[in-house]
């Protein structure tokens, strides 16, 4: 046979490139009352949001460890710079960032996407937007997308207090606790009524700086029959010390309306991505998630939709790669809550090179939800010995006319189907890239183009070297 | 004599410890078509995949020269490359990928160049009309689904496509009905004739044959050549079968 190759760590040039700190402030490391009163401080918080801060750390120094995922002993907040601001306010013209932040999303193909095939972009750089801007014609249909801190001082500062960590509040779980107590940047997007989002909207959320962590508060609001895709991108080079994502996204859905959220997460391997995503949806509205987890040490992500109107639905569709030093368990939540909701998930997760992949997934059926629906789907591909996959669903019905379904498939990728793929004179490597970028493709074909190619390099990028 | 496209000797191939094939010997040349006939479990799949270098099938002894180089220890995709085709009995059904893409990565790694979506796309509708498939079909899912007899049409597609020195054909004829043997054939004659490809064809029905011009035909059994002759063979086993053969 010929000689096989095995590389450890992949050729992650393409997003694993440092800037140096130029930053203009850097808050000093760990988790303090002060160090909270001075992030406030710096961001010029209404006194309600102070007061929310300082609510929130209360709860997080009250509030144990999260104690039923992946271990995360090698997280110490002590160690976790919590905020550090950029040397630039947010700009609406790419030409105003600082070269050295406006290359890196170059680098990550931004500012070209937002040419060809955006209606927005939010961009931010640790831990505040460095760019922000909306095509002229979504906001003269009276779209508001716009960064948190602008939106909690502007006119919709009404509407961002009654929803802020309204569906995620800080007693949630520790990491809720911690967001509140210290979020920084984010998006605000209200559709309003009867508005149609022809293309998408974009954040991009970049990590630069070294043991930071990152917050962003992500809040969208679609009003009744309006329609909206949100794109969100993760990034961040790799460091030794470990970095720290604990974001937020809220998202309300009203009667009728419908919200895609797309997320292509790509976090270096010493991240710890604590996020936590949740959509209310009323009478007749639509979530579709779209998720693609590909990066980060340890993963804790479990979208939850709450369908809290009749015939409200939910859409699931996640890919997890856990490669070599990872550990993802990530999956999804959904809450039946009012008659003829349905859900849908389907889910496929991959582990290679001694990764862990977890798909965890709940299910909800409540008194008040009578003919609800939903089918679970999660398939999970092992690329070698060494690599472990879990599925954990849980269904809870408290109604006798729910409909629920639930499948589960584990797999290797068949030797038969790499001899015929390369029977045709593609090589090895390219064929189980190939296969493997088959068993995703049910996120790739919900995504947009350029995010689907997107993916699939990320996919061949993990698939490199893996022969043998 | 003309050059010999493929050349095999003493050729021993195992499965797992059992060995399968015991010395075979077997010359084709540049456009020539050779049937390959014998008994049900005789060797013949284990010849035609051992000759594609599937890894299940351990050569133990013997040599594979295909144009000139020894081709015994290439990898399969390798030997893709130089020009060889392997038309699979049960094609595999892969998810997630179209039958063009799939078509298109394979024809770019096989010229080594990037083809234009406008010319692949020509290239591939006439091909598929020929074939008398579905356009559809391009875009379907690789064999996903697909009837035993798209599956084998597909085989066909993509020897025309791909276009190789010499092809295999593992039992392309199998589970097809009349009409479907004829499209088949036709394809496979297209490929013969104006191609100047050169087959070795494995069958158990001459109904294929019909159509094509034959030039040498090989009886295996229990993993031996134990004749080789001309085109009236076919003609002959069809009618009284191997029997007469296999007692010596």
């Amino acid at each position: 046979m010929e000689e096989k190759t095995f590389v450890e760590d992949i050729d992650r040039s393409l997003y694993d490139f440092r800037n140096e700190d130029k930053d203009a402030y850097r808050i000093e490391e760990g988790l303090t009352k002060e160090i909270v009163e001075q992030i406030s401080r710096e961001k010029h918080d209404p006194e309600w949001m102070r007061e929310f801060r300082l609510k929130s750390l209360d709860v997080y120094n009250k509030t144990p460890m999260v104690q039923w995922g992946p271990s995360i002993e090698g997280l110490n907040m002590d160690n976790i710079v919590t905020y550090v601001r950029p040397n630039t306010k947010m700009q609406g013209k790419w030409e105003d960032v600082p070269d050295d932040i406006k290359d890196t999303f170059e680098r990550l193909g931004i500012p070209q996407a937002e040419q060809t095939s955006l209606a927005g972009v939010g961009a931010q750089y640790d831990s505040e937007l460095v760019y922000h801007n909306v095509r002229k014609e979504v906001e003269e249909q009276g779209v508001v997308y716009t960064d948190m801190e602008s939106a909690l001082n502007g006119p919709y500062a009404d509407m961002v207090k009654e929803h802020f960590m309204m569906l995620v509040p800080p007693t949630d779980h520790k990491f809720a606790a911690l967001h509140g107590a210290v979020w920084s940047g984010g998006s605000f997007v209200y559709v309003p009524k009867g508005v149609k989002v022809a293309i998408p909207l974009q954040s991009y959320f970049r990590l630069n700086a070294k043991g930071a962590g990152q917050f962003e508060h992500t809040l969208i609001i679609v009003d009744e029959g309006a329609d909206l895709h949100f794109i969100e991108g993760c990034s961040a080079p790799k460091y030794n010390v470990a970095n720290l994502h604990a974001g937020c996204v809220e998202l309300f859905i009203a009667k009728n309306a419908k919200l895609r959220y797309s997320t292509i997460e790509n976090w270096s391997k010493n991240m710890y991505n604590l996020n936590t995503k949740r959509a209310l949806v009323a009478e007749g509205g639509t979530i579709e998630w779209v998720s693609g987890s590909f990066g980060s040490h340890v993963s804790y992500l479990y979208p939850m939709s709450v369908l809290n109107g009749e015939g409200a639905h939910s859409e699931f569709t996640g890919v997890t790669f856990a490669g070599h030093g990872q550990n993802l368990d990530t999956g999804c939540k959904v809450v039946h809550n009012a008659p003829h909701t349905t859900s849908v998930v389907n889910t496929r997760s991959i582990s290679k090179s001694g990764g862990i992949s977890t798909f965890r997934s709940s299910v909800v059926v409540t008194n008040k939800a009578k003919q609800a629906k939903s089918s679970v789907s999660c398939q999970s591909l092992m690329l070698d010995n060494i690599s472990r996959s879990d599925t954990i669903p849980a269904i809870d019905v408290r109604t006798a006319d729910a409909d629920i379904g639930h499948e589960a498939k584990i797999g290797r990728i068949s030797d038969d189907a790499v001899f015929y793929l390369m029977s045709r004179g593609i090589s090895e490597e390219e064929a189980r890239a190939m296969i493997v970028s088959g068993f995703a493709d049910n996120v790739s074909k919900e995504l947009p183009l350029e995010y689907a190619v997107e993916m699939n390099n990320l996919i061949r990028l993990e698939m490199q070297g893996s022969i043998g | 004599m003309a050059e010999e496209l493929l050349q095999v000797r003493n050729l021993q191939v195992n499965v797992e410890d059992k060995q399968i094939l015991h010395s075979i010997d077997l010359d084709i040349k540049p456009g020539e078509t050779h049937v390959l006939m014998g008994p049900n479990g005789a060797g013949k799949s284990t010849l035609g995949y051992a000759l594609m270098g599937n890894p299940k099938y351990t050569i133990t002894g013997g040599s594979i020269v295909f144009n000139g180089e020894d081709i015994t220890k290439l990898s399969v995709d390798k030997r893709a490359k130089a020009g060889l085709f392997l038309s699979f009995q049960n094609p595999l059904e892969v998810p997630g990928i179209s039958l063009s893409s799939f078509l298109k990565t394979a024809l770019e790694q096989q010229r080594g160049v990037r083809i234009k979506a406008w010319d692949f796309r020509k290239e591939l509708r006439q091909a598929m009309a020929l074939l008398q498939m579905d356009n559809k079909y391009a875009e379907r899912d690789l064999n996903t689904g697909f009837s035993g007899g798209e599956k084998k049409k597909a085989e066909i597609l993509q020897l025309l496509m791909l276009n190789p020195q010499l092809a295999i054909l593992d039992e392309t004829d199998s589970g097809l009905d009349v009409d479907a043997v004829k499209i088949v054939s036709q394809g496979i004659k297209t490929f013969q004739e104006h191609r100047n490809g050169a087959l070795l064809i494995i069958t158990h029905n001459t109904k294929i044959l019909e159509a094509l011009h034959v030039d040498k035909t090989h009886i295996l059994a229990q993993g031996s050549i134990i004749k080789n002759a001309g085109p009236e063979l076919v003609e002959e086993i069809s009618k009284h079968g191997f029997e007469q053969f296999l007692q010596k």
